[in-house]
């Protein structure tokens, strides 16, 4: 006897949406991190500190992701804005600041369920992530970024060439979600 | 799974993040040519294999990739501190004292 209703066809949808977002500029910035400040006063970026925390000016978005790491996210209007403003500064405050934006794919995971269909792949305690914060981590061994926009909301950054493997497990999970498992 | 405190992050992780990179403290020689080869040799391949407190190097590879060490006890395989790269060997005196 099951109390399960099967003729739910809409329920993973419902569950957990999974959507490949729109490519926007994005960069791979390294400097030492007692010049950071200064790199990004000259780059009108805001830098954070703290590894895994987002800070957001204007349009761009920075993400520590080591003490001389950062990912930076920015509308494609920008980009050559900010490519201009880092050859500008490269001779006084050195530094790498390299377009990566073709790197990776972002897909959008939402839904109440979306945090499980995660944890299928992904050994870290996403649930004690802070709201609005981001963390570089790793996906069944493919390197990722994770940013978690709310509580049922993240957008996942995955290696264009893992991308397959990433999706097929998420491809799965929901899978299993639609089954009721 | 091993959980292991990353020193650069202030955060303790899952191990899947984590790459082991072999015994720290392992200075390579200033002047390779003056070494014999056996001397070479020893840098290269022969480590302490110690049964008890290790201190061993480690990578966040799939995090901040920074490497730092670790203190693990290699009979317990429980992980007794982590420190930054460049950080002299800690005092063990106090965890010794707490197992």
């Amino acid at each position: 006897m099951t109390t399960q209703k099967h003729n739910d066809t809409d329920r993973s949808a419902v569950m957990i949406r999974i959507e490949e977002l729109v490519p926007q500029a994005r960069f791979s910035l390294r400097v030492r991190s007692e010049r950071a400040r200064v790199l990004s006063e000259s780059l009108g970026l805001a830098l954070p500190v703290r590894i895994g925390s987002v800070e957001r000016k204007g349009e761009v978005e920075a993400l520590c992701l080591g003490p001389d790491e950062w990912c930076v996210l920015a509308p494609d209007k920008r980009r050559d804005a900010l490519i201009e403003a880092s050859r500008a500064a490269y001779a006084k405050i050195p530094h790498a600041f390299c377009d990566v934006s073709d790197r990776e794919v972002v897909l959008r995971l939402s839904g109440p369920e979306a945090l499980t269909a995660l944890t299928t792949g992904i050994a870290r305690d996403i649930e004690s992530m802070e709201v609005g914060s981001a963390a570089r981590t790793a996906f069944d061994t493919a390197t990722v970024i994770l940013w978690r926009d709310d509580e049922n909301s993240f957008r996942m950054d995955v290696w264009r060439s893992f991308l397959p493997h990433v999706r097929a497990l998420l491809d799965l999970a929901q899978a299993e979600f639609a089954a009721g498992l | 799974m091993l959980l292991i405190h990353c020193p650069y992050c202030e955060e303790t992780l899952p191990e899947a993040e984590f790459a082991y990179a072999g015994e720290a403290h392992i200075d390579r020689p200033a002047d390779p040519s003056a070494l014999s080869d056996e001397e070479w040799r020893d840098y290269l391949f022969i480590r302490s294999n110690v049964k008890g407190p290790h201190f061993e190097r480690w990578r966040h590879v799939h995090g901040c990739a920074r490497f730092f060490n670790a203190v693990r006890d290699t009979v317990s395989d429980k992980f007794m501190t982590t420190y930054k790269a460049g950080d002299p060997r800690p005092d063990l005196t106090a965890e010794e004292a707490a197992q």
